[in-house]
């Protein structure tokens, strides 16, 4: 039993605490994505200077050897920022399936250039009918010659307006949530046929409807094995949630200072509010939430590279856990902060926003706690 | 006991709902929040309901109530919720009117009423501070007796949709040196054309200017303005959040909503299935439906205690609480329910115009918006913890 992190781990910590508290103030996010671009091409520049990108890769593929736990401390300190940079869709997913799945041809073509911050990747994965069913798609990808033709549209991929290459999952085969006849492709933005409607989101990222009509992409654009891309999909999906609930419980210990601080300036019928017990218990309520999501977070990400099994009960308990606590601690954020909560001009609300849309970010609660129902009837 | 309708009220159902029929307008652009409804929208079912004389149910006939029983408003409010209607602000009709024709002059009577029942003037309400929220009797802002006027100085906040208001019921510090903070308040018509007013509109987290903040600065407002007796409005504001708790419980529009989120869970799929047949989402549903009806039968014996002529007491603090926790929760559900499409931010859609390549379902475009805005609801009209806190002194005499 050791949950001492490593002097490497440490650094990586430090290095990116440092970097969130200079760079990445409220008011700063808030001019940022008000901006017309929405991030900071140059802060992803500097994350990847620092080496920040590539922190969970391993040496052979670019990296310094580290994995999730590194990610885990990563997205815990940009959670404390509402740092809105696509680490999780560039990093998390298409360094993941890169990873694990990638040719020496594709890691050198464009794991490499992920770490460096060359290439910045999207993940479309999800489609409107589909809810959090990774397998249930009508993207197509069609042989055609040497390689194939893409059709389809996938919903709100995060990133999408900032990103150069999106990694996409497509049907082979199969009917529409086979779970078999699932594969997975990188495509260039700029390629033929692809077309973007960008928007912001309400947690203050960017996102675009992207559609793909007779897109052609060649043969060695397949990540991993043609038609059995499921379990891969779900590893680096599982990955993503870990790295999401580290976001959370990063966003909800900020959350729960700030409203601590609140509680104690503000003055009502002579006394701060912090003197009542009725907002002291919900403020231990939130406190005790965000320790048991820290705990949540770790649990995740330590069995991330266990069997499929176990990973998927881990992560998907971690992630009704945090998902919870998310909703909890930003309500009862907004409740203490009072008028003040609802506004836009509090750092409260960014991060009651945030929180709500980790909820379901690659799945809700209620998702996550199908999938662990299943998996617990199925032991 | 019998919670059925008698003869005589499914009579008065079927009128009311014959007139809404007729003439609720077809044009009301129902914007995806409701601040960003025009003002014209949000005032035309007030103004036909003026012309009708049906605008003000609750106010005693004399100064032009309908004289329905407390099961007839019933009826009207759940008849209006069933198109969706949009119904006359509470600022006049159900705030300001009562206070004016319980404890104003006939002046004040003649110069007001006639313009909050037909919808042409517009009210808010100039109550909290920024240092007086829960603790309301600790405002700040003073009106000074100067001549036949008053001069006002000081700084209101969360004043709702006082960007389009022609008059505010505002609360003043008449008497600084009153032994308790409740003694020297004073409450003060104001037209919002008085020069000295600057009214800040707030941005919220939905994006949205509903709430402003209202500066005073030397304002004049000729003494006759006052409502009642100086000194005494706290009394009067009192009275008022009565009465603005009794409609809180929202117990109508929920029952809308409900089904609201009850036709999204049929558009939305979940392993081949729409969402409404999966029972882990149905059981959440009913759950609010339990709760709902729970609500609706203890707003009934409340409207009964009234029917029988106890006023509005405490009791409409757990209205008030209970309401806005299925109103909150039911925003839960919608967030919930709309999946991957309660993400975008609608007010950043390109304004394009084009429907070919829409973004995800329109009934999902308010869902996180409402959800992010009605957390107001337990913290307005007295916050939930303050109605806690009336229960446990009023109710439970602790």
């Amino acid at each position: 039993m050791d949950f001492n992190f490593s002097d490497e781990q440490n650094m990586v910590r430090d290095g990116i605490s440092r970097l969130v508290r200079e760079q990445y103030d409220w008011d700063t996010r808030r001019a940022v994505i008000a901006s017309e671009s929405g991030w900071r091409p140059e802060f992803w520049a500097q994350l990847a200077e620092l080496g920040m990108l590539a922190a969970p890769f391993s040496e052979e593929d670019g990296g310094f050897g580290g994995g999730a736990v590194e990610t885990m401390l990563i997205m815990e300190e940009f959670g404390k920022g509402l740092v809105v940079e696509p680490f999780i869709p560039s990093v998390v997913c298409a360094g993941g399936f890169l990873k694990h799945a990638g040719t020496a041809a594709q890691k050198e073509e464009y794991l490499s250039a992920i770490i460096a911050g060359e290439k910045v990747f999207a993940f479309a994965y999800a489609e409107p009918q589909g809810r959090y069913d990774l397998a249930n798609l009508t993207t197509t990808a069609k042989k055609e010659g040497d390689g194939y033709s893409l059709n389809g549209h996938k919903a709100v991929v995060i990133g999408a307006p900032w990103a150069s290459h999106f990694v996409v999952t497509a049907r082979t085969s199969g009917g529409q949530s086979d779970t078999g006849g699932v594969s997975v492709f990188i495509v260039a933005k700029d390629a033929d046929g692809v077309s973007l409607r960008d928007y912001a989101t309400v947690d203050g990222r960017r996102a675009s409807e992207v559609y793909f009509e007779n897109v052609s992409v060649s043969a060695d654009a397949l990540i991993g094995e043609l038609d059995n891309g499921l379990p891969l999909i779900e590893s680096v999906v599982d990955e993503a949630t870990a790295a999401v609930c580290a976001e959370a419980t990063g966003a909800m210990q900020v959350t729960h200072a700030m409203t601590l601080e609140y509680a104690k300036q503000r003055k009502q019928f002579g006394v701060p509010i912090s003197s009542f017990q009725v907002l002291q218990h919900r403020m231990v309520d939130m406190f005790m939430e965000y320790e048991q999501s820290i705990s949540m977070s770790y649990l995740a990400t330590i069995k991330l590279d266990e069997d499929e099994a176990t990973r998927k009960h881990a992560v998907s308990s971690a992630k009704v856990r945090v998902g919870q606590s998310a909703r909890f601690v930003g309500q009862s954020a907004v409740q203490t902060h009072g008028g003040m909560g609802v506004t836009d001009e509090t750092a409260v609300g960014s991060y009651f926003k945030r929180l709500s849309i980790i909820e379901s970010e690659f799945g809700s609660v209620d998702h996550h706690m199908r999938r662990h129902v299943k998996l617990t009837a199925a032991q | 006991m019998n919670l059925e309708f008698t003869a005589e009220e499914k009579a008065f159902r079927d009128e009311v709902r014959n007139f809404i029929e007729n003439n609720y307008p077809q044009n009301i652009e129902r914007a995806a929040v409701q601040d960003d409804m025009s003002p014209d929208d949000m005032t035309a079912w007030h103004k036909i309901l003026g012309e009708k004389g049906w605008s003000v149910p609750a106010w005693p006939e004399q100064y032009g109530g309908t004289g329905w029983t407390p099961t007839q408003r019933y009826i009207w409010s759940e008849e209006n919720a069933r198109v969706n209607a949009v119904m006359p602000l509470p600022f006049g009709v159900a705030m300001v009117g009562p206070v004016i024709y319980t404890f104003g002059n006939e002046e004040q009577k003649a110069k007001h009423l006639p313009g909050i029942r037909s919808g042409d003037v517009w009210w808010c309400q100039g109550y909290s501070e920024p240092g007086a929220g829960s603790d309301l009797a600790s405002l700040k802002t003073t009106a000074v007796r100067d001549g036949d006027d008053y001069i006002i100085n000081g700084q209101k906040t969360w004043t709702t949709l006082a960007q389009h208001a022609d008059w505010g019921f505002f609360l003043c510090r008449t008497d600084p040196d009153a032994p308790k903070p409740q003694q020297g308040i004073s409450f003060i018509l104001v037209d919002m054309n008085t020069p000295g007013i600057e009214v800040r509109p707030i941005k919220l987290i939905d994006g949205g200017y509903e709430v402003n903040e209202v500066w005073l600065t030397d304002v004049r407002v000729p003494a006759e303005n006052l409502i009642g007796e100086e000194n005494k409005g706290w009394t009067y504001a009192k009275f008022l959040l009565a009465h603005e708790r009794s409609g809180i419980a929202g117990v109508a529009r929920s029952k809308r909503g409900v089904e609201q989120l009850k036709e999204i869970a049929t558009h939305e799929m979940l392993d081949g299935e729409p969402l409404l047949q999966d029972m882990g989402f149905a059981t959440k549903i009913s759950q609010l439906e339990i709760d709902l009806a729970a609500l609706e039968i203890t707003e009934l014996r409340t409207l009964a205690g009234e029917q029988a002529g106890k006023g509005p007491g405490p009791e409409s603090s757990l209205l008030k609480v209970k309401g806005t926790e299925i109103q909150q929760r039911l925003t839960e559900l919608t967030l919930e329910a709309v999946g991957h499409y309660g993400t975008p931010d609608f007010r950043s859609f390109p304004a394009d115009g084009s429907n070919d390549f829409p973004i995800g379902p329109d009934y999902a475009h308010s869902a996180a918006p409402t959800y992010f805005n009605m957390r107001k609801t337990s913290i307005y009209g007295g916050s939930n913890e303050i109605q806690r806190n009336i229960i446990t002194k009023m109710v439970l005499g602790l």
